[in-house]
């Protein structure tokens, strides 16, 4: 038990970087899930394609391998970024393909006759997604969005193989450093299912408010 | 409601989203084909910007490419990727059978066996694999237990794996109705036997989608093997990147095979599903479950009306 306040402060600086790492590539990552999902219903047929493309291309290449090829990869052709910063756009952008997936869920769950009232009250395309759409959309779709910041939290972990010192990377440092696995990872793993904890209490939340019955 | 917003704009032109537009009149087909216009130029400008950042650290060489065409390096690859399907199987065979008994456990009568199978689910969803990786890799062989490469990948993908799938029959066994199993108990079955002869196997087929999607998951998630350096395919990468010095070309056409078999997969699922939703409705439509089209319909009218 000792093990883990005498090292309070890699902990601590660990969990820190994984909440970080977490909230950074969720906001990120709903930004490029309403983008690209928004590109999937749009009446233009290379946006829809382009849309396709990315999910498909983004979900089936696991992380780490565009984690490797991002930290290690973009250097050699003279795209140079500090560790931190490339981890948040690559899990950002790599769950945003899966954002975009449960956005377009929402799209689709939301009755065909309200695109058709906003079309017929004279919207353009964008302002019938933006005004009409996609509220409603996100709304019906709080719980699987819930469940992927979720599997962000664990994919954050990932950055621990290409160098970041986030919550998994310190426990190992600190087991490496004490021997003294038992506690060490016991410890790493109470804070995940904390982090996990606190982000299920938000999603029910948000979802007792949102949700609209129908 | 989906059969209701298909109805309105099916007839229009196949296609699950057509919800956002209506048939282009002149003036947006002129939008249309100027955004086309633009869409397409952008496009041609970022790959343009790749190719010179390629060009310009002089990554675009022939003899930097010129290797990814010859026989040695594909083989080294490809046995990579044997590797990664050999992990995968044995892991989604251990994980998948060690789900189905973590399943039936906590859906189990008994309190002794349900709140240990319902903490084991909730605990292992929750922390991330790479950890048990790192479980496996430093602490166990403090503990005298240091395992081969292959089951230091393969082990804590399972023990994290199997909660997932325990989840995924847990919802194909509540689907099934309970007088299945009531008729089983009826007849005379004892409770296992009814689930394993009567409920499971309705069970298995109707998650059989998400059990091939989790299972692709799974196939990702042996790309851990980079860490336990046990050579599947991303490992093998970075030792071919180490070996030849052609570190973006490489784990370029690793992330492209990855693509490739995964997509491959994407598309057996997405048919497998389509054709259990076909069965389902015909099965349905054939035999007449008035039971279930009497709960249905009230959904489908007010999906109607609404759209």
């Amino acid at each position: 038990m000792n093990v883990i306040t005498d090292h309070l402060a890699e902990f601590g600086e660990g969990l820190r970087l994984t909440v970080v790492l977490t909230l950074l590539s969720l906001a990120g990552a709903l930004a490029a899930g309403v983008i690209v999902a928004a590109m999937r219903v749009s009446p233009v047929r290379v946006l829809r394609a382009a849309g396709m493309a990315y999910v498909e291309v983004l979900q089936n290449i696991p992380l780490l391998v565009w984690l490797v090829l991002a930290v290690f990869g973009l250097p050699e052709i003279g795209v140079m970024a500090g560790l931190f910063t490339t981890a948040v756009v690559v899990i950002a952008l790599y769950q945003g393909a899966y954002m975009a997936e449960a956005i377009r869920s929402g799209i689709n769950a939301v009755p065909a006759g309200q695109g058709e009232a906003a079309r017929a009250l004279g919207l353009t395309f964008t302002q019938s997604l933006r005004l009409v759409i996609l509220p409603q959309a996100l709304r019906t779709v709080v719980q699987p969005l819930g469940n992927i910041a979720i599997m962000t939290l664990m994919n954050t972990a990932l950055a621990a193989a290409v160098g970041l010192v986030e919550l998994t990377a310190a426990a190992n440092r600190v087991n490496l450093a004490e021997a003294q696995p038992i506690w060490i990872f016991v410890g790493a793993g109470l804070a995940y299912m904390a982090l996990s904890a606190v982000f299920g209490l938000v999603t029910g939340t948000l979802e007792r408010k949102l949700a609209i019955l129908r | 409601m989906k059969t209701g917003s298909k109805q309105t704009t099916g007839s229009r032109r196949p296609g699950s989203a057509r919800l956002l537009f209506d048939e282009p009149g002149p003036r947006a087909r002129t939008r249309i084909r100027a955004a086309t216009v633009l869409t397409v130029l952008a496009g041609l400008a970022l790959a343009a910007l790749a190719l010179k950042q390629f060009g310009d650290n002089g990554q675009l060489a022939a003899d930097r490419w010129r290797p990814f065409g010859t026989w040695p390096m594909w083989r080294y690859l490809l046995e990579g990727l044997r590797s990664t399907a050999l992990a995968a199987v044995v892991a989604i065979a251990l994980s998948m059978a060690a789900g189905v008994l973590l399943a039936l456990g906590r859906l189990s009568p008994s309190r002794w066996l349900r709140l240990p199978c319902a903490a084991y689910i909730e605990v292992v969803r929750t922390i991330p694999a790479l950890l048990l990786v790192y479980v496996v890799l430093f602490a166990l062989p403090r503990y005298g237990l240091d395992l081969p490469l292959f089951w230091k990948l393969v082990v804590p993908l399972s023990v994290s794996n199997a909660a997932a799938f325990a989840e995924i029959f847990r919802a194909g066994i509540a689907s099934v109705e309970r007088g299945q199993l009531e008729a089983g108990l009826a007849v005379g079955l004892t409770r296992g036997r009814a689930m394993r002869l009567i409920v499971l196997p309705q069970a298995a087929r109707r998650v059989l989608p998400s059990l091939v999607s989790q299972s692709a998951g799974l196939l990702k998630d042996t790309s851990l093997g980079y860490v336990v350096s046990y050579a599947e395919l991303l490992y093998s990468g970075k030792v071919l990147a180490n070996y030849n010095h052609l570190l973006i070309q490489t784990y370029l056409v690793v992330a492209l095979i990855y693509l490739v078999v995964n997509a491959t997969l994407a598309k057996v699922a997405r048919t497998l599903e389509q054709r259990t939703m076909e069965g389902r409705d015909v099965r349905r439509a054939g035999r007449g479950r008035p039971q279930r089209l009497r709960r249905e319909r009230p959904l489908r009218q007010r999906g109607g009306a609404g759209a």
